[in-house]
This record gives C-alpha cells, sequence and structure tokens, in this order.
C-alpha cells in the first residue's frame, strides 16, 4: 500500500489536521519572503527582463517539486491518484489568467505574494491585499452573471502526459530541460537589458544543481510510472486476505438496504455484456464492461465521500476482476454483490417467476435465469421492496473516511 | 569597553531592528520552494494556496454581516451557506500560515519595515491606488481562475495538469502584454 499521502484527519482529528496545513504555509511564506517576493519592484522587474527572480524561482520550484513527486509516485511512496490535480476549466482558466497578469504589472503583486509583502509591513502590499480582497468580493457578487462560462470547457483531471499522449518520465524529462534552456536564455538576457554584471549571481555551483535535476528526471523515466497491474501487487497479499475470508463480498440483503440508506451515494456497476444488462439488471445500476472499468477510476474517485460502490456480475469472477482494478486505483469502500445477479434474482424474484425457470447454464459467471424479452431493470426485484424481505445477513460494509485531499486546489 | 558597546549595539539591532540581510539567490528560493511544494503534496495531497484563503477569510465577515445574501449566492453558499463555517478548509490555514511564515523570515532578516516600495517617478499616493486597482484585477481573476499563482501555476504545475499551464502561459501573457504600456510605474 502506498503509504503517502497521509490521511491526517486519522491521528489528528478534523481541526487538529489543519495544524499541518499552517506548517506547511508557514514554511511557503517564509520561502517567498526570503526569495523576495515581498517587493514589488523585484516582481515587476521580471516583466521589463530586468530580473528574472519571479521566472528563476517559479521555473525552479515547479521543476524540483515535480521531479520530487513523480519520484514519489514512482517508487510506490506517493498515490498519485489521491493527489489533488487541478481539474482543467481551459477557458475561464486563460481569460482569468489574462486578468491577473494585468491586475500583476499594474498592481505589482499576486495575492500570495502581496500577503507576505502586508506581513512585512509594505503599505502597497496592503493595499494590493485589500484591492484582492475586493475583487474576491466582486467576483462573488457577479459570477452568477457568467455561470455558463465560469463551468464551461471542463475536462475533468486532465494531464500533461494524456494530453501529449506520452509517458510521464518523458515529459518530466522534457519539462525540466525546457526550463533549464530558459534559465539560460534568461540569463544571457538580464546581462543585457539588466545591470548584473556580479559573477557572484552567477555561481558555478547552478551547474551542478542543474545536472542533478536532470539526473533526477531520468531516473524517473527509467522507472516508469506503475500500471494497475504493479499497484495491485503492492496491495494483492492484503487484499486477496480479504477476498479470500469473504469481507468484501455483500449479501443481496445488505446491498437492498444500503438501497435505501438516504445517507449514501450508492454506486452499483454491472459488468456484464450489454446483451445480459439489457435482458435485467438492477434499478440504477450503471453499465460498465470490465474493460472499461479502468476508465471509470478518476471519476469514481471525485464521489462525494459517502459514496459506497458496488460491483457485479452474473456470479462473481467478473465483479471481482473489477474490485482489483478499483481497489488498485484507490477508489474507496468498494464491495462486490455476493452470488452476482443469480444470487440477487434467486433471493428476490416472485416464486412464480422462479418456477417458470428451467435449469440454466451454470458454468463460470454465466447467467442462470432466462428471460424473454430485454425488459432491463422494470422487474420487480429489479428494486424490491425492502420491508416485504427479512433477511438474515452479516453487514459488511465499512464506510472508510475518504484518504487524499476532499477539494482541493484554491477552493 | 569599546567591544562591549560593540556587542551590545550588535544584541540590540539583533532583536528588534535587525540589518536588512541580501535575498537569497532565485535558484535557492526555487529549489526550497520546490521541497516546500513537494511536501505539501506529498504529505497531505493537497498544493499550496492563496487566494482560496482570503476568499473564505472574505467570506466570514459576509456571513456575518449579511447572512441571507449568503444564503441566496450560490457561489457563496457553497462555502458559508447554512451553518456551514467558510473556515473549515485546508486553504484558509495555509494562507494564514503564509502570513506568520512571511512575517517572521521579513523579521528574522530585517526587512520589517513600514515602506512603499515603487518605481523611482511613481508618487507614493498612485502606487497606493494601482496597488488596490491591480489587487482587484488580480482577485477577481483569480477567483475566475480557480486559483492563483500558487494554487494554480505553481502546485497544478507541478502535478502537471493541463489547465494551470494553460493558465501559466496566460498570467505571464498578460503581464507582458501589459508590461510596455504601464512602464512609467516601474521605470
Amino acid at each position: 500500500m502506498t503509504p503517502f499521502p497521509l490521511t491526517l484527519t486519522d491521528f489528528l482529528g478534523h481541526w487538529g489536521s489543519y495544524i499541518v496545513y499552517l506548517l506547511i504555509g508557514f514554511a511557503f511564506g517564509f520561502v517567498l519572503e526570503i526569495s523576495g517576493f515581498g517587493n514589488s519592484k523585484k516582481l515587476a522587474a521580471q516583466f521589463y527582463f530586468k530580473d528574472l527572480t519571479v521566472l528563476k524561482v517559479m521555473f525552479t520550484a515547479i521543476v524540483t517539486a515535480m521531479i520530487l513527486i513523480f519520484l514519489a509516485t514512482a517508487l510506490g511512496l506517493l498515490d498519485y491518484n489521491m493527489i489533488w490535480v487541478n481539474p482543467t476549466y481551459l477557458w475561464p482558466g486563460i481569460v482569468g489568467g489574462l486578468i491577473m497578469g494585468v491586475g500583476f504589472i499594474v498592481g505589482g503583486f499576486c495575492p500570495g505574494t502581496s500577503l507576505v509583502a502586508a506581513a512585512t509591513l509594505k503599505l502597497d502590499g496592503l493595499f494590493f491585499t485589500l484591492g484582492a480582497f475586493f475583487g474576491i468580493f466582486l467576483f462573488g457578487e457577479t459570477v452568477g452573471l457568467f455561470e455558463d462560462f465560469f463551468n464551461s470547457s471542463y475536462m475533468g483531471r486532465y494531464t500533461l502526459p494524456e494530453m501529449l499522449g506520452l509517458p510521464t518520465g518523458i515529459v518530466v524529462l522534457g519539462i525540466t530541460i525546457m526550463a533549464l534552456l530558459i534559465f539560460y536564455g534568461g540569463e544571457i538576457v538580464e546581462k543585457i537589458v539588466g545591470n548584473k554584471t556580479a559573477p557572484s549571481e552567477r555561481p558555478r555551483w547552478r551547474f551542478a544543481a542543474a545536472g542533478g535535476l536532470v539526473a533526477l528526471a531520468a531516473v524517473v523515466l527509467v522507472i516508469g510510472q506503475p500500471t494497475t497491474e504493479d499497484r495491485w501487487e503492492w496491495i494483492a497479499d492484503e487484499q486477496e486476505a480479504l477476498l479470500a475470508q469473504r469481507e468484501v463480498q455483500i449479501h443481496p440483503g445488505e446491498l437492498l438496504e444500503k438501497m435505501y440508506d438516504k445517507r449514501l451515494n450508492l454506486v452499483m456497476l454491472d459488468v456484464r455484456d450489454e446483451a445480459e444488462y439489457n435482458l435485467f439488471h438492477l434499478l440504477d445500476a450503471r453499465h460498465v464492461p470490465l474493460a472499461d472499468i479502468k476508465a471509470q477510476t478518476d471519476d469514481l474517485r471525485g464521489e462525494p465521500a459517502n459514496t459506497l460502490t458496488v460491483v457485479m456480475s452474473n456470479g462473481e469472477e467478473d465483479a471481482t476482476e473489477a474490485w482489483k482494478i478499483l481497489v488498485a486505483e484507490s477508489v474507496p469502500n468498494v464491495y462486490i454483490l455476493e452470488g452476482g445477479i443469480n444470487g440477487w434474482i434467486d433471493t428476490f424474484a416472485s416464486a412464480e417467476f422462479k418456477a417458470a425457470q428451467s435449469p440454466a447454464d451454470t458454468s463460470r459467471d454465466q447467467l442462470v435465469y432466462s428471460f424473454s424479452s430485454a425488459l432491463g431493470s422494470r422487474y420487480s426485484f429489479a428494486r424490491p421492496l425492502l420491508h416485504e424481505f427479512e433477511l438474515e445477513y452479516t453487514p459488511k460494509v465499512k464506510m472508510k473516511a475518504k484518504s487524499g485531499p476532499t477539494s482541493g486546489g484554491c477552493g | 569597553m569599546a567591544t562591549q558597546s560593540v556587542t551590545r549595539e550588535a544584541r540590540s539591532s539583533s532583536w528588534l531592528r535587525r540589518a536588512a540581510k541580501p535575498y537569497v539567490h532565485p535558484y535557492v528560493g526555487g529549489i526550497l520552494l520546490g521541497i516546500v511544494l513537494f511536501l505539501a503534496f506529498f504529505i497531505t495531497g493537497n498544493g499550496l494556496g492563496a487566494s482560496g484563503g482570503m476568499n473564505r477569510l472574505l467570506v466570514v465577515v459576509e456571513d456575518a454581516i449579511v447572512p441571507d445574501h449568503v444564503d441566496t449566492t450560490p457561489y457563496l453558499l457553497e462555502m458559508a451557506g447554512g451553518d456551514r463555517n467558510p473556515l473549515d478548509s485546508w486553504v484558509v490555514f495555509v494562507t494564514i500560515g503564509v502570513v506568520i511564515g512571511g512575517f517572521t523570515s521579513g523579521w528574522l532578516h530585517g526587512r520589517l519595515k513600514v515602506e512603499t516600495n515603487r518605481g523611482p517617478r511613481v508618487p507614493i499616493r498612485l502606487r497606493w491606488v494601482m496597488a488596490f486597482v491591480g489587487g482587484a484585477f488580480m482577485g477577481y481573476g483569480a477567483r475566475l481562475a480557480r486559483g492563483c499563482t500558487s494554487g494554480q501555476a505553481l502546485s497544478g504545475g507541478a502535478v502537471l495538469s493541463v489547465g494551470s499551464w494553460a493558465f501559466m502561459f496566460a498570467v505571464f501573457g498578460g503581464a507582458y502584454a501589459l508590461a510596455y504600456f504601464v512602464r512609467k510605474l516601474w521605470n
């Protein structure tokens, strides 16, 4: 099991976990200040090519963090699925960015740096902070007027490796090299436009640092990012035990009860082929063939914390395969319908329905019952009435707190 | 005797009014910032942020003054509707931490000084007005883009979000495009 990120609330409590964020913020503010980001003249000089501190600090930080993050995920220390990747809303992001660019050059700060400036008693930083509060206030009051645009061009969790169709390691190495070339060009421009001639500003160690970054990026590329199979291997022992002890297979009666539990967001995934799904499925079950399960994992991780996911096939075999993929890809609270659709019908179909059946194929994961027409969920036993059944079973669902960020970004 | 008074002077200057120290080298600052950003993701799964925290701090005030208005504005409702506490978010604490961290570093390095940084030909009041105006643009844009330089560009950039990279180029593009026209503010 990948140990990071931590579920801080588990050992610090809800409000206690915020202490960690306070410390992170402290370190962030401290580093911004020692880099000179509390000084608007230094920030603005970036846009006249005199002093490219902003560019150097920002890109060095992005490259350093990127390499460390993908090194940690490659080594299985950090779960990339569990870290917040800002969802892409392309056009609101670009238009917002352009507006921020205007604010940057007119005001001389961005929100974070203005807080640092204000904290070190720079009055321009204080006025900028007040202006930022005013802008935020204005946004809250006016966003209703263009809500459609605000929510447009949504692409979800969309990453550069996906967009470029390249392995993550190549992208990491490419960005690292690109950043170093930009620094190289930037230093030449500084020499021409700026008045920096002191050799102390261009120490030799920066070549070693650049070499170190490229070497680490190359290591990320060589190790590669874990596949679903790798991820399953890391947790296989522990999870196979759960399967063998039947801790994750829930009785049809328990699923029925969960269907009526209004506190839960129940997601039922039917992994059988389309023909069988059309013949009969549980009311509100989504049809997701086994081959497409992996593509669903991003969306499933994005569901609210009270989400219970139950996978089902005719018997249990395909559902178990789907379960393994979902668990390996860090989808929380996933269970298998015990006995599958066959078991469900067996439990809830009327005596007449069952009497009219002739025993069908009972080999691996096949539908035992036959249906004369494809009525889907229009059978009474697609969602039986809870009070009509008194079933005895051992409840197995234990809802776990969601690990990783529940809402991220600048939310 | 002479040495003693020097020591005393040095000590008093080292407590409240420290001698201003130079900023660290940009690449050192960048590597340190990258390590902080990595640790944020590694430990918590979240990156960094600032404008989101400012947003929520603002909503606390709005909720205290006009609670009904907050409850009928969908955007505000998400943060403070009903009995929701707008402070109940990680980004608020990062934001508060930034202020404390910035202050501490400014104090330790002798840069805690009431002053207004401005271009050589800009009157002080004009600089204040421009800072406020720029801040308003920045605040508005940051919410439209769902994050500021910290929450979008740094954090999203490091984890390779497509939208964050597009955003980053837009910020630099916007600033460079306008830089020539406001050059008198800074040069």
